[in-house]
């Protein structure tokens, strides 16, 4: 197999805070490989944006690594790191509202352009008109300001901003989640005929596993600053390993009336970041949790092929096997 | 299901008609809303945000933000007692009979029904000292019951905490405490899950199930996920750009979706399991803005397999059984069956 894009290893982001230290993201690992869209999902404050941002080091991550394309990030310096961040970039959330209001589309989408001091003007309005007009807009566009846009059209504008400087990987940080499911159909094949075009490499967060299922060819699963699961996108939605994946692929409300099946409903709220369960952090929400889950973290268990799974009542399961 | 659709509706909404004024001018926001709820049933009304969902709710409490107003149409009622009252021609005294005791509210973002600055169980204590009789001591072994109802754990010293000392979860929780306490008749939830996570929401629309056949309220539920609206509803009403373009029970609406609209609604969700590499088929373009409505079918500049007809106006009118469609095309089909 060919050398994954990225290997992040171990990578720890840890937050001190007036009311405690907060471990967003812990000694996670996983490969992206290239060419493929890889999405991450987990509930609110599992740590799904600061993940995307450390492995950027758009955020220094407290320990830990991401090697890109075999170059480990956090071993560079500022001058390599500006280097090699024109290859990697990342799509906000609301991509238009965090940026000044009075920025015309064609400024934004040029942003990288120009701070890399790439073409003249010129050159710059046409590669930002082509760059419109791959993302489904139009070139008269350019001159119009973002408040202007629906939010479908929003994500397209932060998509063609983050394509400006032809990176090999993108980050895109709930692109569709706010959208209005007709048009996040649209914004999904916009990326799918993109990675396509470009040969790609994404990390999709989202929390909508149905969207990840469609989007992504792996998926990883995070829950309270860990990766509890990782693995091929439709195994993991129809041979769930993990306790919590199991959960979450059961809680989707199935579009089909009488559809859904038996439900394991989990029991009461994610723990504070603040103060997580010893052990395996889910074991306060387990439906099978036994007192071994508190003693130490649960190592990964090969759970199928590239299927890995963060539990100490798997192995049991596989030894019947 | 006939047998219930037979019985009066708790609620029957009638050419309702919304306009808000703008500073110059004025926008219809629902035009000829029509659509009836039985005792004990769940109406879910789903569309794309701005299809006119929440209007429809807030009309229906009698709370439309000050530059709106019900242009036409009424909101018949059917009160415990068995009167039938038109909610849009309520006047403000007789209505504060009603809201709260029989009809209730839910919303997306509990905090728009708690008050930061009280505890929980004082919230749910003044509700009752508003529309009970009930003394200090009884009041507060009904706040207790109404958070063991909804599952607050340790509710005696719940009672005591502050919204904001309280997960997202769990103040839906109390929220949904606060507006049954009176045990209303009907509950209107205007997307009540949509802001939280898949697995908590899962816990709050059992919940919901559970309390509707305890309490036997009928339930109008708004929200624009289709997966939401097949594990909810009974009856289904689907809404775009203010107006309900298909009605129909939910296993209907799901077996035999006859609006263009419905249709291009259920082929954009992603359906684990769908072959590999098969594309969704988005909707193309977007909603238009109420000041910009086309003339006819309000859909016909998306519709795929819009006619030269579309371009007059359509209303909802019945295909088969309680299915009702606003779409010339789906009438048409039915004529030339009728008359080939
Ligand atoms: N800058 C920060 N300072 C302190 N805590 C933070 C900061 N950013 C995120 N966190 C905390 O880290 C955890 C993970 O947050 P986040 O990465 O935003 O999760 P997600 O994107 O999955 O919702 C949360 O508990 C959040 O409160
Ligand atoms: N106070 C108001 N003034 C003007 N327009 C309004 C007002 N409230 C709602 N609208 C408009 O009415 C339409 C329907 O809104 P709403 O019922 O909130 O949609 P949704 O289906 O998302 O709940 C929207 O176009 C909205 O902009
Ligand atoms: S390690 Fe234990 S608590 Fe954690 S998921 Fe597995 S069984 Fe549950
Ligand atoms: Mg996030
Ligand atoms: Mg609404």
């Amino acid at each position: 197999m060919a050398e994954p894009l990225l290997q992040i290893r171990d990578l720890t982001k840890t937050f001190v805070t007036p009311r405690g230290t907060v471990r967003a993201v812990d000694r996670v690992s996983f490969d992206i490989p290239r060419g493929s869209i890889t999405g991450l999902v987990g509930e609110s404050g599992s740590g799904k944006t600061t993940l995307g941002r450390t492995l950027l080091r758009l955020v220094e991550p407290t320990s830990g690594h991401t090697i890109f394309d075999g170059t480990d990030l956090n071993a560079l310096d500022a001058a390599g790191m500006r280097r090699m961040r024109r290859r990697m970039q990342i799509i906000f959330q609301d991509p238009v509202s965090s940026l000044n209001p009075r920025l015309t589309v064609g400024a934004i989408v040029a942003e990288g352009l120009v701070a890399h001091g790439i073409g003249t003007a010129r050159e710059r309005r046409e590669r930002v008109a082509a760059l419109l007009e791959e993302v489904g807009l139009s070139p008269d566009h350019m001159s119009r300001f973002p408040h202007e846009f629906s939010g479908g059209q929003r994500q397209r504008i932060g998509i063609a901003r983050a394509l400006a400087l032809e990176p090999d990987f993108i980050v895109a940080d709930e692109s569709v989640s706010a959208l209005d499911v007709s048009i996040q159909a649209q914004v999904l094949n916009l990326l799918l005929d993109l990675r396509a075009r470009r040969d790609l490499t994404m990390l999709f967060i989202a929390h909508d596993l149905s969207v990840v299922e469609y989007l992504c060819d792996q998926t990883v699963v995070m829950y309270l600053g860990r990766v509890v699961e990782v693995g091929p996108s439709r195994d993991l939605y129809t041979a769930p390993a993990h306790p919590y994946t199991r959960a979450l692929v059961s809680a989707i409300p199935v579009p089909e009336p009488g559809g859904a099946g038996a439900r394991t409903i989990l029991r009461g709220d994610i723990p504070s970041p603040l103060s997580p369960p010893s052990g395996c952090v889910f074991r306060t929400r387990c439906p099978i949790a036994a007192d071994v889950c508190a003693e130490d973290p649960p190592v990964a268990v090969r759970a199928g092929p590239d299927h890995i799974a963060y539990c100490k009542k798997i192995e049991a399961a596989h030894d019947l096997v | 299901m006939s047998a219930t659709a037979a019985s009066e509706p708790v609620l029957e909404i009638e050419g309702l008609r919304v306009a808000f004024r703008a500073r110059r001018s004025a926008v219809t926001a629902l035009r000829d809303v029509g659509v009836a709820l039985g005792a004990g049933r769940t109406l879910a009304l789903v569309g794309e945000s701005g299809s006119g969902k929440s209007v429809t709710s807030l009309s229906v409490m009698g709370l439309l933000p000050r530059n709106g107003a019900v242009e036409a149409g009424r909101i018949l009622y059917r009160r415990r007692d068995g009167t039938r009252v038109d909610l849009a021609r309520l006047d403000e005294t007789r209505f504060r009979a009603i809201r709260g005791r029989e009809i209730a509210m839910i919303f997306q973002e509990p905090m728009s029904s708690l008050n930061p600055l009280f505890t929980v169980g004082d919230q749910i204590g003044e509700m009752l000292l508003l529309h009970t009789d009930l003394d200090a001591r009884a009041r507060r072994r009904r706040v207790i019951e109404m958070l063991e109802l909804v599952e607050i754990p340790a509710a005696a010293s719940r009672m005591n905490a502050y919204p904001h000392e309280l997960s997202g979860g769990m103040r839906q929780r109390v929220m949904i405490a606060l507006a049954l306490v009176c045990e209303p008749a009907l509950l209107i939830a205007d997307e009540p899950t949509t802001a939280l996570d898949v697995t908590i929401q899962a816990q709050i629309l059992d919940l919901m199930r559970r309390l509707q056949r305890e309490l036997r309220m009928a339930i109008l539920f708004i929200t624009h996920d289709m997966g939401v609206v097949a594990e909810m509803a009974d009856d289904v009403a689907v809404m775009y750009a203010g107006a309900v373009v298909e009605a129909a029970p939910v296993a209907t609406l799901f077996a035999r979706p006859s609006h263009p609209y419905t249709r291009g609604l259920l082929a954009t969700i992603p359906r684990p399991g769908r072959p590999r590499g098969e594309r969704l088929v988005p909707i193309p373009g977007s909603v238009p803005a109420l000041s910009a409505m086309p003339p006819g079918c309000a859909f016909a500049p998306r519709c795929p397999i819009a006619v030269e007809a579309c371009r007059e106006p359509v209303a909802l009118a019945p295909l088969e059984g309680d299915h009702r469609v606003a779409c010339h095309l789906a009438h048409a089909h039915e004529t030339v069956a009728a008359h080939g």
